[in-house]
């Protein structure tokens, strides 16, 4: 009787605390909660629904049902070349851009603090720099000024300037090296950070269990102890990867020669900000975020295979 | 932990660990030689492509008219001088309102929207992280897939929401869409995951302490490289930010649009706007160097009990 009484009486208080701390815990997520809804849930939403309808940003929106998505696959000339220009950069600056931040920063991350910091320098300048990606305009420039096809034309390599953003068979690997260098930033970084918060005590315990070299550990321990850390990377440069639009808008120009360089970016800021086509814009928007979509959940397999 | 020790012993502490650790660290394993070539070729090679351009600003900004002009184009700079940078003060006169008004409005906005999103960010991924709240797992994918939403597409119906609530024209525009930022989130959710072991929340929890002080005193100081690395990304985001179509006041413009400005007048307009470029660099890369100074130092502290 007593004990059931104490019994009843625990579990009410259990309650009572499990409800008060999850009051605190609503009341920490809430500021994030309320402004995430407001400013990214809603106009997310709003996008999706606007992609059905026909909206210049003045007149009132006219529901016209599948066209936007038709017109894309039927009558749009630049979208399918835009198409497969995205579908090019992003497989090859994702992956290169992955694998180049995560090994750069197990590198550097060998060194002391200072030297580490000093290194780490240098592969977060391009994020620093702001945007400065206009650079690369003047390295790669097209005539004999460009500082590439001046060195080219010294060395007696070539001997008329090349057209490095004007060629559509060239212009798509400058904007991949452009790209590459503009994008490493966020992911190095942030496997720097995920380097400093690996558990030392599982490195010792690796060696004890015979883990022979650097590869091993790598593989063995590192990887599979920053599995979330590399998830971030794989979505980070899938966003990356998949948005390119402003270096080749800058580089390049819109439309490019033989639209070479376009893409679906590119052609959603055409469309909205200087047609005005809002419901179409976001109809591509919303097969760019199903591109993306996919590659995640096929990615996000990938690394949790890893270390096994 | 021992309690009795002071903070300065701590540190100490810490170095020596450190210093220990760093050494275990090189025992281990010894590249080859060729291992070591390759080691070092590929830092080298890649180092060089991150930085030369930011090496190319810098130079440039330093050349006098006839350098900047001269063919062949020549990377490096003969006779550097400063002239460049000393014509920026007259070409202020181009600017509407005083430039430490844009340059108050930048520092403001990065200084006030880093801190919020910081802490804002970090509970958000303290509850979803370590605590069985309902829904967290919808809203975790939520802000996974909201990064992979066109940001430039959302820029119409993020309008209307502003006009509603009527920020247009005030700080707000900047300051209060960037605070919930999917990014930051997600990355502290992340850390926290990986980092914060769940018997140490047990023990406090048993020790009396509340959830908000977990959060704070525990979770926050281990994923410290974590937040140190988001101070970084937001500061650098919002040190960059240009006014777009909801700020129309002149007084409430940022850093970078005054820097366009100045840089689009003056006769050797490369050389004042790579000045410029490189005067705005100088904020984010001594953010940097004191981030990451404190990131690279933190032990890792998910093995102390």
């Amino acid at each position: 009787m007593n004990n059931a009484k104490t019994a009843a009486e625990l579990s009410k208080l259990r309650k009572r605390d499990k409800f008060n701390s999850n009051l605190v815990y609503y009341f920490m997520i809430a500021p994030f909660f309320i402004l995430f809804v407001a400013f990214t849930v809603l106009p997310v939403i709003s996008s999706v629904v606007l992609s059905f309808f026909d909206f210049d940003a003045v007149s009132t929106p006219r529901f016209i049902g599948l066209d936007n998505y038709l017109r894309m696959f039927v009558q749009d000339e630049v979208f399918p070349k835009a198409l497969s220009n995205t579908a090019t950069l992003a497989i090859i600056t994702g992956p290169i851009g992955f694998f180049l931040a995560f090994m750069l920063a197990w590198m550097v991350n060998e060194f002391g603090p200072t030297v580490r910091t000093l290194l780490s320098f240098l592969f977060y300048a391009p994020a620093l720099s702001g945007n400065v990606y206009f650079i690369w305009q003047i390295l790669f420039s097209g005539d004999a000024y460009g500082y590439i096809n001046s060195t080219l034309l010294s060395m007696g390599l070539i001997v008329e300037p090349i057209q490095w953003l004007k060629n559509p068979s060239i212009a798509l690997p400058v904007i991949c090296i452009v790209q590459l260098w503009l994008n490493m930033g966020v992911t190095f970084l942030s496997n720097i950070a995920g380097l400093q918060n690996v558990n030392p005590e599982l490195y010792e315990a690796g060696a004890i269990d015979g883990i022979r070299n650097r590869w091993h550990e790598l593989w063995y321990i590192t990887i599979p102890s920053m599995k979330n850390i590399l998830m971030f990377g794989v979505v980070m440069q899938i966003q990356s990867a998949f948005s390119v639009g402003a270096v080749p808008i800058a580089l390049c120009g819109y439309p490019s020669v033989n639209n070479s360089t376009d893409t679906l970016v590119s052609l959603i800021s055409d469309v909205g900000a200087s047609r005005y086509e809002m419901g179409y814009a976001a109809a591509i928007s919303v097969v760019l975020f199903i591109l993306m979509s996919l590659t995640k959940q096929l990615l996000g397999k990938l690394v949790n295979m890893a270390g096994r | 932990m021992q309690m009795s020790i002071s903070k300065s012993d701590a540190k100490k502490l810490q170095k020596l660990r450190l210093k220990a650790s760093r050494k275990d660290q090189y025992k281990r394993f010894t590249r080859t030689k060729a291992g070591n070539f390759f080691y070092t070729l590929f830092l080298v090679v890649f180092g060089l492509y991150s930085i030369l351009p930011m090496i190319y600003c810098i130079i440039t900004s330093f050349k006098p008219l006839d350098e900047l002009l001269v063919f062949p184009p020549r990377f490096y700079v003969v006779s550097p001088t400063p002239s460049n940078y000393l014509t920026l003060p007259s070409l202020l006169d181009n600017l509407a309102v005083p430039l430490s008004r844009y340059a108050f409005n930048s520092i403001f906005v990065s200084v006030v929207t880093t801190f919020f999103h910081i802490l804002v960010a970090s509970a958000a991924a303290f509850v979803l992280a370590k605590t069985d709240i309902k829904g967290k797992k919808i809203i975790f994918t939520v802000i996974q897939m909201s990064l992979l939403y066109n940001a430039y597409t959302l820029e119409i119906p993020r309008y209307l929401i502003y006009s509603t609530l009527g920020m247009i024209d005030t700080y707000l525009v900047y300051i209060l869409p960037a605070i919930p930022s999917s990014m930051g989130v997600f990355l502290m959710k992340q850390f926290m995951d990986t980092n914060v072991p769940d018997p140490l929340i047990e023990a406090a929890r048993i020790d009396g302490a509340g959830s908000f002080r977990i959060y704070w005193q525990i979770a926050m100081p281990i994923v410290k490289p974590a937040w140190l690395t988001l101070t970084l990304f937001s500061f650098r985001d919002m040190w960059s930010i240009v006014p777009g179509g909801t700020i129309f006041s002149e007084e409430l413009k940022t850093l970078p649009f005054a820097a366009s400005t100045i840089a689009s007048g003056g006769i050797a307009r490369q050389g004042c706007a790579m000045a410029v470029t490189v005067i705005m660099m100088i904020p984010p890369i001594l953010v940097y160097l004191i981030s990451q100074r404190s990131v690279t130092q933190t032990m890792s502290s998910a093995g102390i009990k």
